[in-house]
């Protein structure tokens, strides 16, 4: 017997919840090959820590732990916005949720900012991505993060604008949640950059 | 069968879940900002990478809301971990099992 | 006898609308899945001709056709192109993309606009590569450091072409993964899946982990060149040896995305053509998924000479070995399926019983090198060039060909000669041979690979296995002309013209825009061959 016999038709879109289910799926898949790229990058810095402790013990004192320390915060309190802006347009509240993206927005920005001034301070004393192999971890590390910051910013941005235009509500939201999560991976990183590259000890 | 997680659906985490979650984050990051000006030797990196990890866990679990997600979810969000502990593992054992003449 | 056949007025083949801006900017699958297939295989007839110009010039042991440079740039690219432009994405985004909805009964794939996304970055690749043509890299296409980091050649636009590349095949392998999840048909389990299925989610899975790896990789390498950062360089207290480790962790299940579409492939051929069903479904269908895994753990076996640690070295060779169990499980159930079948020889069964003869010693020579003593003498020998053609020939390849040979009534609703086909593969299946069994033995007799010259001894092998290319080639050739030819003027093909139960056969060949009239409700596995009831051809 040949697979399938026909029954009930269904047209070329796609059953919402099972788009919601799939927009979802799909944004954890991608954030699994995020891991992987920055997984490259944590194991650079596990062999060369585990080879050069010394190196990474001194230089490290160059960063300032009290500037990683706020983008830290920064950071982790952008997620909270975010998180609050989702379950927020998941209640209807379109205005509340695109007020608090922008929170988020601005949290990303102030996040560069600060990275701007950390970057030129090591410029100003002659640091470089090629002045050591804990310099380029640094630089690699926190670069391709801030990279993934600005796109985060621009996808962002978008969803704010959409949603305060409202097209989004309570029983359709999946790109400010899929946006989302994008943002929480970039959280997710740097809590374990600051760490690694700020609190060596 | 298409699998239709309805949970996920009609779950909407409130406010007050949040800012717990962020209080708790808080809190960890003094913390290890703070053992970080003491020293326990090796065991800083240990402490520093368990406080991350937690932090990590509680971000993916509630603000990413993996808690209430399906199985599937949950195995691609490990499986890379699992992944990345091969690489760094193998890695380091070929580099630091090394004889150097 | 069911089908989803509509009455004529109502049918539109997905080949209708015309214009190259109804295909530049499709979001159809099936089209997307047409478009690489047109893509890959140009690369892949590119390809192979540079690797006619490297065994003409080996038919003497002096560098007289080419210089020494030159051969190096061309093996480079043989090896880049092959890899990056045909087979990665390979089985995967060309039949992937048009079977997969078809087989599990949806309407296509999860996110169709993404899908033709990664076909753009497919072509961005192409660009990009053909920049990177004017000072080409030397680098051979595994673009090890040290060389890779100070050759003049331009390292830089190849390794940026195999990044979007990698970006390509990891959406792609997204797509599929999700779209195998959430858009099967009711009654579509994971047990009544085609074991193509089965085989295309255990690559995307491949596809969507490893992939990222050669990305940073590849950007540490670029930066190396640009930033003089020094990860892989010692001179900067960096290990030349970690950018293996690093790229050989993508590599190394790159390999299994080439293989295991293939394998796919031979179990939706082989029952099909024995008239009898698989054996051993889910044995086939969970090996597939522990090659994927176990392709994880092996990398370091194409580093066994380059300076790892013993300890290292003897743990990716007790890993390497364990690679073959599900590999043989494979193997041993295709002919168990064949054992008292009723045979039909049809182009594309040939294709398939080619695979697996001739990926069984691929496979097997495989084993012998992840034997530590062996490879230490094999290593960068014409035993790997064999052995990695064997698998990569006499198996991608060859499903390759079988696949297309097989889903071509399907796919364009023409029938191409079988006669002709069937000498192309005859001529394909012993230039073939010719061209790659006698490199075992120059391997074994110590001829070392990426020479443009050699020692006077090796030149009655060498000279056999150009002569072999040239069968080979010849083969291809023919096959190609025969399949064209029936584009044009072949017979209009039957919906179903060898009685096989899977649901890509179920609806008129090709297939409609939708796909389905009705998404089909699905209450058996498609494998219920010499049945009482079965298909009409």
């Amino acid at each position: 017997m040949e697979q399938g016999n026909t029954e009930h038709s269904h047209g070329l879109h796609m059953d919402p919840a099972v788009e919601y289910s799939s927009s979802k799926f799909g944004m954890w898949l991608f954030l699994g090959t995020e891991i992987m790229l920055f997984g490259g990058l944590f194991a650079a810095y596990a062999i060369f820590r585990a080879k050069y402790p010394e190196m990474f013990l001194e230089q490290h004192q160059e960063l300032n732990r009290e500037m990683g320390a706020i983008n830290t915060c920064i950071l982790i309190f952008s997620s909270l916005t975010m998180a609050i802006a989702v379950s927020a347009i998941q209640k209807g509240k379109k205005n509340l949720s695109a007020i608090l993206i922008l929170i988020t927005i601005i949290c990303g920005l102030g996040f560069g900012v600060v990275k701007y001034f950390e970057y030129a301070a090591k410029f100003a004393h002659h640091i470089y991505p090629d002045t050591s192999i804990f310099f380029s971890l640094y630089f690699m590390m926190t670069g391709l993060h801030m990279l993934h910051v600005f796109i985060g910013l621009v996808v962002l941005f978008v969803i704010m604008v959409l949603t305060w235009k409202g097209k989004f509500n309570e029983t359709y939201s999946t790109p400010v949640e899929v946006g989302g999560l994008y943002w929480h991976l970039v959280d997710l990183i740097w809590i374990y950059l600051f760490p690694l590259l700020y609190l060596i000890g | 069968m298409s699998e239709h997680s309805h949970s996920e659906e009609h779950h909407v985490t409130g406010y007050k879940t949040y800012f717990i979650v962020w209080v708790l984050l808080m809190i960890l990051t003094a913390t290890t900002v703070y053992v970080s000006y003491l020293d326990f030797g090796t065991f800083n990196i240990v402490i520093a990478m368990i406080v991350a990890s937690i932090k990590a866990s509680v971000v993916a679990l509630f603000f990413m809301h993996l808690k209430f997600e399906d199985t599937f979810t949950w195995l691609f969000a490990i499986f890379p971990l699992v992944l990345l502990f091969l690489l760094i593992g193998l890695t380091m054992i070929d580099t630091f099992t090394r004889v150097v003449p | 006898m069911a089908n989803n056949a509509v009455a004529a007025n109502v049918y539109v083949s997905f080949l209708e609308k015309k214009g190259i801006l109804s295909w530049l900017y499709t979001t159809d699958h099936k089209r997307i899945g047409i478009l690489y297939l047109a893509s890959i295989s140009f690369f892949f007839l590119i390809a192979g001709m540079i690797a006619l110009l490297m065994r003409f010039e080996l038919l003497t042991p002096a560098s007289d056709f080419v210089s020494p440079h030159t051969y190096n740039v061309l093996f480079t690219l043989h090896g880049s192109i092959m890899v990056f432009f045909f087979v990665v994405p390979g089985l995967a985004a060309s039949f992937g993309n048009f079977l997969i909805p078809l087989m599990i009964g949806a309407p296509d794939v999860a996110f169709p606009k993404l899908n033709i996304g990664s076909y753009w970055l497919y072509l961005l690749g192409t660009l990009i590569l053909l920049f990177a043509l004017l000072q080409p890299a030397d680098t051979g296409w595994t673009f090890y450091t040290p060389y890779s980091a100070n050759t003049d050649t331009d390292v830089i636009l190849l390794t940026f072409g195999v990044f979007v590349l990698g970006f390509s095949s990891i959406l792609t392998g997204l797509n599929f993964i999700v779209t195998i999840h959430k858009m099967r048909a009711p009654g579509m389990t994971w047990h009544r899946l085609p074991l193509f299925i089965w085989a295309s989610y255990a690559t995307a899975v491949l596809q969507l982990l490893a992939t990222p790896v050669v990305g940073i990789t590849l950007l540490l390498l670029i930066a190396e060149r640009t930033l003089g950062i020094g990860f892989f360089d010692p001179a900067k207290g960096g290990d030349p040896v970690l950018f293996q480790n690093f790229f050989w962790f993508y590599s190394h299940p790159a390999v299994y995305i080439m293989i295991i579409p293939a394998m796919g492939v031979i179990s939706e051929i082989i029952p099909v053509f024995s008239r009898k069903p698989i054996f051993g479904y889910k044995a086939i269908a969970y090996s597939s998924l522990g090659i994927a895994f176990i392709s994880f753990l092996v990398w370091a076996h194409h580093m066994f000479t380059s300076g790892i640690s013993e300890v290292a070295a003897t743990i990716f060779s007790f890993l390497t070995f364990l690679v073959a169990i599900p590999t043989a499980i494979k193997v041993f159930n295709w002919t168990a399926t064949l054992y008292k079948g009723s045979i039909e020889l049809h182009s594309a069964m040939l294709y398939a019983l080619g695979f697996i003869f001739l990926f069984t010693i691929g496979g097997l020579t495989g084993v012998f090198l992840g034997a530590l003593a062996a490879d230490i003498h094999l290593h960068d020998t014409y035993f790997i060039v064999a052995h990695m053609h064997y698998v990569m020939i006499g198996g991608t390849v060859m499903g390759f060909f079988g696949a297309i040979h097989f889903w071509y009534p399907k796919w364009f609703g023409k029938m191409f000669n079988e006669a002709v086909a069937k000498l192309a593969w005859f001529l394909v299946f012993v230039g073939f041979n010719v061209t790659f069994f006698p490199q075992f033995f120059l391997g074994v007799q110590g001829m070392p690979r990426r020479y443009a010259t050699y020692p006077e001894e090796f030149q009655s092998l060498m000279s056999l296995s150009t002569y072999g290319s040239w069968i080979l080639g010849l083969g291809v050739l023919i096959m190609t002309v025969n399949l064209i030819k029936g584009l044009f003027s072949g017979e209009k093909a039957p919906q179903n013209p060898y009685g096989s139960l899977s649901l890509e056969w179920q609806v008129p060949s090709p297939p409609p825009l939708e796909n389905f009239v009705e998404i089909p409700h699905v209450t058996d596995w498609p494998y219920g061959y010499g049945k009482k009831k079965e298909v009409d051809a």
